[in-house]
């Protein structure tokens, strides 16, 4: 098609720069906000240019509001979610796709009814599951009358488990490797076991390599959402120096009975966006490739 | 060529690979299921050991118990019984929390304003990412280069995305709040409770106009360009090609992203509220998933909370059906 459309063009590209323009402008504005003092923040009209105080507000917020043990936690908890959801998931589609045995079909419905329900809708009860893990072994203990399992007591409250563990009870990322693996031709299996390859040194010498550029495009999205998180840390962490950083962010919100310090809020804001901002601008392609397949 | 001579012949794996179980069990669980071809989603090539898939699958399994199903199923169990704040006496009520929720006003006036906020924050999302989609799809030069920065949001926690919003919109130091007041609009979401309601649906929208706006640009990609170009010979211009060719043809990538969003702003805009309005100004922002974590941790009414825990299950499982339905009709949709 060799088309001409002048105005049609024009239009396009203003309406592209004015979205590109509705993203960045509340970022430009965390970061302006951050940089300025408390004096200049309150002025009216606002300063619409970067000012000053950048480092020395970071500062503030990195020692005062605990900010770097905040981040880390952010990191831990992101890695762990990632590496963990990874790792359990890998293996579990390797086992539904590649294995006959029996209950095949159950386990394999079992891990897909989790993708059903979000966390979001039974917080109560998975809040007490990870207060005390030995739950289920308490009520076993008072039905058979077993003292000694009553008693049974496993707090994950404010530990960096409690935060990671029930986060990858889900099956999204099994789904999909269960989805790729199939498309992956049988020939090489067969190969393989001519060669004398046992299940194991199949999955780690063949399918793993194979499975590169899906753990990659997942492991980036796994690790934006567990940076991201907010309802779970907020249950799980009752210790300041637990939370992640989101959870710190809403600690600083302005309330209404004291000096507002928007600019301290705004630079830790900014700070926590800036990891995963950066990991999709430098790993975009494999970030797209992994949004769309996740969506499937 | 059927898988079950194929793995009989070849030599079992080690690690007993040909193992198999014995009891009468096993032929009843594989009733049914016995032709290998039929078996769904099980490669044609495959290993018959029943010990390592067991060890396999034990991690996921195990998490899944202790954090999804046990949870799930106690929900169930709670949504029947009474419990008193300090946990010292449980009884059985059978439907009476449902009863008690569904005649409560308060629950509602909170449905109403999560089908307010949730069909708002689809309508504004789906039209804002079309727009940028129909843009970028007809522009020729700066694709990559709009898509980096409209991808931006991605990586922006709800939360962020909510403190953003609520400090650029908020009356006192706000300077797109100063703005309106300039133009001699009284904003102010503190009190007024559309205000509010406005702002964390601008907020769930920022966040989610990118993931809509992906899909739309790799749904009009796969529009065929051979039914394009026909109609460009027609005498179809952009926008007429846009209304009436492709925006049909990717009727399942909007329902898909139809269903998605109202997932989204179901379950996870919860960070946005919290963080923002935390549910007022009186009740107007406090969306159902909200509602459920405030009586359940602030109010401690755990029988309501488990009640309302189970009709978000149902409305959840009801979107996953929608979800799979047109995932499947995606899937099938070519030309």
């Amino acid at each position: 098609m060799n088309e001409r459309t002048p105005i049609i063009d024009f239009a396009c590209h203003l309406i592209l720069v004015m979205g590109a323009a509705l993203v960045c402008l509340p970022i430009y504005f965390v970061f302006v906000t951050g940089s300025l003092s408390q004096t200049e923040i309150m002025r009216v009209p606002m300063s619409w240019l970067p000012g000053s105080q950048f480092l020395a507000n970071m500062q503030t917020v990195l020692s005062n509001a605990n900010f770097g043990r905040l981040l880390l936690n952010s990191f831990i908890i992101a890695s762990g979610i990632t590496i963990g959801k990874l790792a359990v998931s890998v293996i579990a589609a390797f086992a539904v796709t590649y294995f006959r045995f029996p209950f095949r079909m159950t386990a394999f419905w079992l891990i897909f009814m989790s993708l059903m329900l979000p966390i979001e809708v039974r917080i109560v009860p998975t809040y007490e599951s990870a207060a005390n893990v030995a739950l289920p072994l308490n009520i076993l203990g008072s039905w058979l009358g077993i003292q000694a399992l009553v008693d049974l007591d496993w707090n994950l409250v404010n530990t960096y488990s409690g935060l990671i563990l029930p986060l990858i009870a889900s099956a999204t990322a099994t789904f999909l490797f269960r989805q790729f693996f199939l498309t992956v031709p049988d020939e090489l299996c067969e190969a393989a076991r001519i060669d004398g390859a046992t299940p194991w040194q199949f999955f780690r010498l063949i399918l793993l390599p194979l499975s590169r550029s899906n753990i990659v495009a997942l492991a980036i999205i796994l690790f934006l959402m567990g940076w991201n998180q907010y309802l779970w840390p907020l249950l799980l962490t009752t210790e300041p120096a637990m939370a992640n950083a989101v959870i710190g962010l809403k600690k600083l919100m302005p309330q209404s009975d004291s000096l507002p310090t928007w600019h301290l809020l705004m630079n830790a804001a900014f700070l926590t966006m800036l990891p995963p901002t950066l990991v999709i601008l430098i790993l975009q392609r494999w970030f797209v490739k992994g949004l769309v397949d996740s969506g499937k | 060529m059927p898988a079950r001579s194929d793995t009989a012949t070849l030599p079992a794996a080690a690690g007993g690979g040909g193992l198999r179980l014995r009891w009468p069990l096993r032929r009843l669980l594989l009733k049914g299921t016995g032709d290998a071809q039929s078996e769904s989603g099980l490669k044609r090539a495959h290993f018959r050991d029943w010990r390592l898939p067991f060890w396999l699958l034990a991690p996921q399994l195990f998490i899944l118990l202790l954090f999804f199903f046990i949870p799930s199923i106690r929900a169930l169990i709670q949504a029947f019984q009474l419990t008193d704040p300090f946990g010292a006496t449980t009884q059985w009520v059978g439907f009476q929390n449902f009863e008690r929720l569904f005649r409560s006003s308060v629950y509602w006036s909170s449905a109403q304003v999560t089908l307010i906020f949730t069909i708002a924050q689809n309508v504004l999302t789906l039209s804002l990412a079309l727009l940028l989609a129909f843009a970028s799809n007809h522009i020729l030069r700066g694709r990559g280069a709009y898509r980096t920065v409209l991808l931006l949001p991605y990586a922006i926690a709800p939360a962020i995305a909510g403190i953003m919003l609520a400090f650029l919109f908020n009356p006192r130091v706000g300077p797109v709040a100063h703005m309106l007041q300039g133009l001699g609009f009284d904003w102010d979401p503190n009190r007024n409770s559309w205000h509010a309601l406005a702002l964390i649906v601008m907020a769930a929208s920022w966040k989610h106009i990118c993931y809509n706006y992906i899909f739309l640009v790799a749904a009009l990609l796969s529009v065929p360009q051979s039914i394009l170009e026909s109609a460009y010979l027609d005498g179809a211009g952009p926008i007429q090609r846009f209304l009436r060719i492709s925006l049909p043809m990717i009727t399942p990538t909007l329902f898909f992203l139809i269903v998605i969003n109202f997932v989204y702003g179901l379950f996870e805009t919860f960070a946005i509220v919290d963080a923002t309005t935390r549910g007022g100004p009186a009740g107007a922002t406090s969306i159902l998933v909200y509602k459920v974590y405030q009586d359940g941790f602030v109010t401690l009414d755990l029988g309501s909370s488990a009640a309302q825990s189970v009709v978000l299950m149902a409305l959840a499982l009801f979107l996953t059906f929608a979800q799979f339905r047109f995932v499947e009709r995606r899937v099938n949709y070519s030309v």
